[in-house]
């Protein structure tokens, strides 16, 4: 929403994936990471034993661009299958998402099972995830049964193929040097959501996270 | 942008809407008027400022509107256009206005629910109007957000390091 008024850019990011994933964590580092100026509070609908039951929120200012106040809201989702009701509310409106996936072998299944259920509450919307700023995050990195980058990209991040072609032109990965978000395969051209590591616990990678998909959200209104 | 719910106003429509409001609390004698997009972002407050704040609060009423709507569907009603909360001092009253926004009422013992209820009506339609006519200037002229920061790739770029 562009508030002309108050020069105001207001976009809503959700992180999304599946339960115990590190979405949480995400907010709660960058809540106490950044300036308390240029935050609000965080509200956060959980259970006694601290799961998301609703969604989390935190509003964030990332600066001024051509006199415009850029704040971006941070949703997290109820990751459990059980919620999915609440789940789909959140993603109303949204301008960009951010997967946060949980690297742990054992948590493939669920990973994919979210995923899944991402697109298919996307487009109940009417929402089309390729065409949307959408990034994944692949969490808890620091631990010895994550599954290497590329199982999980060929499982959660196998890519979609471009008909438009003024698409078709080679865009490389910013964050991974040799990759490339777009290019050309066997049978035509394919693209691909960008994708962090993190640790969201230590926050590693939780900025660069939120700065990668700021950025596609901005660069939609270039 | 790029949600489905995309829109933007300007400073003519927000002169508008604020007329609507302090209209609507003059008349129900209601302490604060919030209009808030149902994606969660406080687009208007007027009358008394509140004591809270306000962005977690708008973010709060656009989730309990949604969830609301659900459970009107569950039940068989296409939609509750209207809840109220009554507190024992303070109570609030929220009503939909063009499926996008929704109006929350703040108000006390000074204002009595059936006013508040009556005089909301009229100013909802007023307000449906408003909103009718920004939204359909926006479809109509689809460029008008996105080019917004057209060129401002390197500024977008600094901004992130």
């Amino acid at each position: 929403m562009i508030n002309y008024a108050s020069r105001e850019i207001n976009c809503k990011l959700v992180y999304y994936g599946p339960g115990l994933g590190g979405k949480t964590t995400n907010l709660e580092h960058i809540y106490g990471k950044v300036a308390p100026n240029t935050r609000g509070k965080m509200i956060s609908l959980a259970t006694e034993t601290e799961r998301t039951l609703f969604f989390d929120f935190l509003p964030v200012d990332l600066g001024t661009i051509r006199g415009f106040k850029t704040r971006f809201h941070l949703y997290t989702v109820p990751g459990q299958v059980y919620y999915n009701a609440s789940r789909k509310l959140i993603l109303k409106g949204v301008d960009g998402i951010v997967f946060v996936a949980d690297s742990q072998i054992e948590r493939m299944e669920a990973n994919v099972e979210s995923m899944q259920n991402l697109y298919d509450n996307m487009s109940e919307y009417g929402y089309d995830l390729t065409k949307i700023p959408f990034l994944i995050q692949y969490n808890k990195r620091d631990l010895p049964n994550a599954s290497p980058i590329r199982d999980l990209q060929s499982a959660l991040n196998p890519g979609w193929p471009i008909e438009d072609p003024t698409h078709q032109k080679v865009v490389p990965d910013p964050g991974h040097p040799g990759e490339n978000l777009v290019e050309k395969v066997a049978d035509g051209w394919m693209g691909r959501a960008a994708y962090t590591e993190a640790v969201a616990v230590r926050g590693d990678g939780v900025f660069d996270t939120l700065k990668g998909v700021s950025k596609l959200v901005l660069k939609t209104l270039s | 942008m790029t949600g489905a719910a995309s829109w933007s106003f300007n400073e003519n429509d927000y002169k508008l809407i604020q007329q609507q409001l302090q209209a609507f609390l003059r008349d129900s004698n209601a302490r604060c008027a919030l209009l808030v997009d149902r994606t969660g972002q406080l687009v208007a407050t007027v009358g008394e400022p509140p004591q809270f704040d306000p962005t977690a609060f708008a973010s709060l009423t656009a989730a309990d509107f949604s969830a609301n709507d659900q459970l009107a569907k569950m039940i068989g009603e296409a939609e509750f256009a209207s809840l109220v909360h009554q507190g024992e001092k303070e109570s609030m009253y929220l009503a939909d206005v063009a499926r996008r926004v929704i109006l929350v009422v703040l108000f006390d013992q000074r204002a009595t629910l059936g006013l508040v209820k009556l005089k909301a009506k009229a100013t909802v339609e007023a307000l449906n109007h408003v909103f009718q006519a920004m939204f359909d200037r926006v479809g109509a002229s689809p460029g008008e957000t996105k080019g917004l920061l057209h060129g401002a790739e390197d500024e977008i770029d600094k901004l992130f390091g």
